[in-house]
């Protein structure tokens, strides 16, 4: 009968993905043999900035790589300055950095839930997550002025400060949110048919997650007990937290490994406000950054690496960002042989991708 | 025709395409679905298919890899339609303006209608823009209306 293989283009432009990339999916009937990643849609060049801007001016543009852990990507990028300056950073501007971050996890994984529920057909909970996200976006606003891209990380410290009433409005939006997130657990993690889409998919054993080098949740739900939060940068090292692990490595572990981490982002809240110092939020910067360093830090969907280079002018002289989704996509073509075509929009949503940090 | 026109310019349908964003502009194109701001009750749907679609929404930064795509789908659009540029980037390359791989703006390569400045646009400034587009799109209805009656 010769060749039973068909190629379907999955992408640039697909309803379930908000971003442009592109999957050659080789089936066999409805089965998945092999997946080709075609990427380069989204690149910029923007690390080749860092000729035209100086180190300040780039912590806009660094915020500018994605625009849904937009804070955590500037905070990446000063704290890789600070590191490579020796700049000792105020322990408010620590905890603020800390505020802001987990705002944007809990951000970022009510939308990733939306996204997924979306992927296979839940509209009502897509609506429902985006209904509790509003929430947290308006609290960014409120203490930054800005819904996505906040800008309110500098080297140095932060720009601006929280207020103590609205502080206390964070932990009464940490309860609220709680509130409703619980209120849909159960419809999420024991709902008969997002069970049957995701148990068993796309299984990822702890080995393979470990040697390809997955990030994030995807490392987590597979059994490894790794969050770069552990190393304990800008105010990480004040506070308490527990990674969540799962074992079974599949779409619905990773999907229990996002939920649960909701919970540990608004306790982490809670926490930081409760032990924030008075005092200043940033320090002057002095001088032009000189040498290398190199950060770790854990974003939403993984963990991110920065390393600058500066020579001793304003312009550094090279800057390297390596993105939770780049580490992840190994993973995620593994994932693919073997699965349903029905499957790919949700396998593809587990791995919760970012392209636009992959591709920069 | 009558009609057609009115339900045309009542209901459109909208398709977003994200040449090369930050997401910051996407996740407020579709913040606007949900129930905040909920723009159904505009009779705005947002949908996959180009060919279904009246008002093409473009995010982020062209480069000469995506470019090939904008066109495609901007040709699947059936006439008339609407552009709207979305966010700095989309209007002019905003922050990445000076990058190598990005074209500093979508009106190099197709024609925009609607630009919606912000980065990242506000979902309020996204609606307006949709809304600016309309009347345009009205306009452009009215002139092949009269293209046709003049054949």
């Amino acid at each position: 009968m010769g060749d039973r293989r068909t190629v379907i283009p999955f992408g640039p432009q697909h309803p379930v993905l908000p971003e442009p990339i592109q999957l050659k999916l080789v089936l066999e009937d409805e089965k998945v043999v092999e997946a080709l990643p075609q990427i380069g849609y989204i690149h910029r060049g923007l690390e080749r900035l860092v000729k035209v801007r100086d180190f300040n001016q780039m912590v806009f543009v660094a915020e500018r790589i994605c625009g849904i852990c937009s804070f955590q990507h500037a905070m990446s990028y000063c704290l890789s300055i600070e590191r490579l300056m020796n700049i000792e950073v105020p322990e408010r501007a620590d905890y603020l950095r800390v505020i802001w971050s987990e705002l944007h996890r809990v951000h970022s994984h009510l939308l990733w839930l939306g996204l997924m529920a979306d992927a296979f057909g839940f509209e009502a909970m897509f609506m429902e997550t985006w209904k509790i996200r509003e929430a947290v976006v308006d609290m960014m606003e409120a203490t930054a002025g800005s819904r996505v891209i906040i800008s309110t990380c500098q080297v140095g410290g932060v720009r601006r400060d929280i207020a103590p009433e609205l502080l206390q409005q964070i932990v009464k939006l940490a309860d609220d949110v709680q509130r409703r997130v619980k209120a849909i657990e159960h419809s999420v993690l024991n709902d008969y048919t997002i069970k049957k889409r995701t148990v068993d998919k796309g299984v990822i054993s702890k080995e393979q997650a470990w040697k390809l080098g997955a990030a994030g949740p995807v490392l987590r739900a597979s059994g490894v007990k790794w969050d770069a939060r552990m190393i304990g940068y800008a105010g990480y090292k004040y506070l308490n937290f527990e990674p969540v692990v799962e074992t079974a490595g599949d779409c619905y572990a990773r999907t229990k490994v996002r939920f649960r981490e909701m919970f540990v982002a608004l306790d982490l809240l809670r926490q930081a406000v409760a032990k924030i110092p008075a005092g200043e939020i940033n320090v002057k910067v002095k001088g032009n950054p000189e040498g290398e360093a190199f950060i770790q830090v854990e974003q939403p969907r993984g963990e991110v690496t920065y390393t600058v280079k500066g020579n001793g002018t304003k312009n550094l002289e090279k800057m390297h960002v390596r993105t939770p989704t780049f580490a992840n996509i190994p993973a995620f073509l593994t994932m693919l042989p073997g699965c349903e075509l029905a499957d790919v929009p949700v396998l593809a949503l587990t791995i919760d991708p970012c392209i636009s940090c992959t591709e920069r | 025709m009558g009609l057609i026109n009115n339900s045309r310019a009542k209901s459109p349908w909208v398709v977003h395409f994200d040449c090369g964003s930050c997401n910051g502009c996407d996740i407020e194109v579709l913040a606007c679905l949900t129930p905040l701001y909920d723009i159904e009750r505009f009779g705005i749907l947002n949908i996959g298919n180009p060919k279904h679609a009246d008002v093409l929404l473009v995010t982020g930064t062209v480069n000469p890899r995506n470019e090939r795509v904008l066109r495609n789908v901007y040709e699947q659009i059936p006439e008339p339609k609407v552009v709207v540029a979305i966010g700095a980037c989309a209007c002019t390359g905003g922050v990445f303006a000076d990058c190598y791989n990005v074209i500093q703006g979508v009106d190099k390569i197709i024609p925009v209608d609607v630009y919606v400045p912000g980065c990242a646009a506000r979902p309020e400034a996204i609606i307006d823009g949709v809304v600016l587009g309309l009347q345009k799109f009205q306009e452009k209805v009215e002139k092949m209306n009269k293209k046709a009656v003049g054949n």
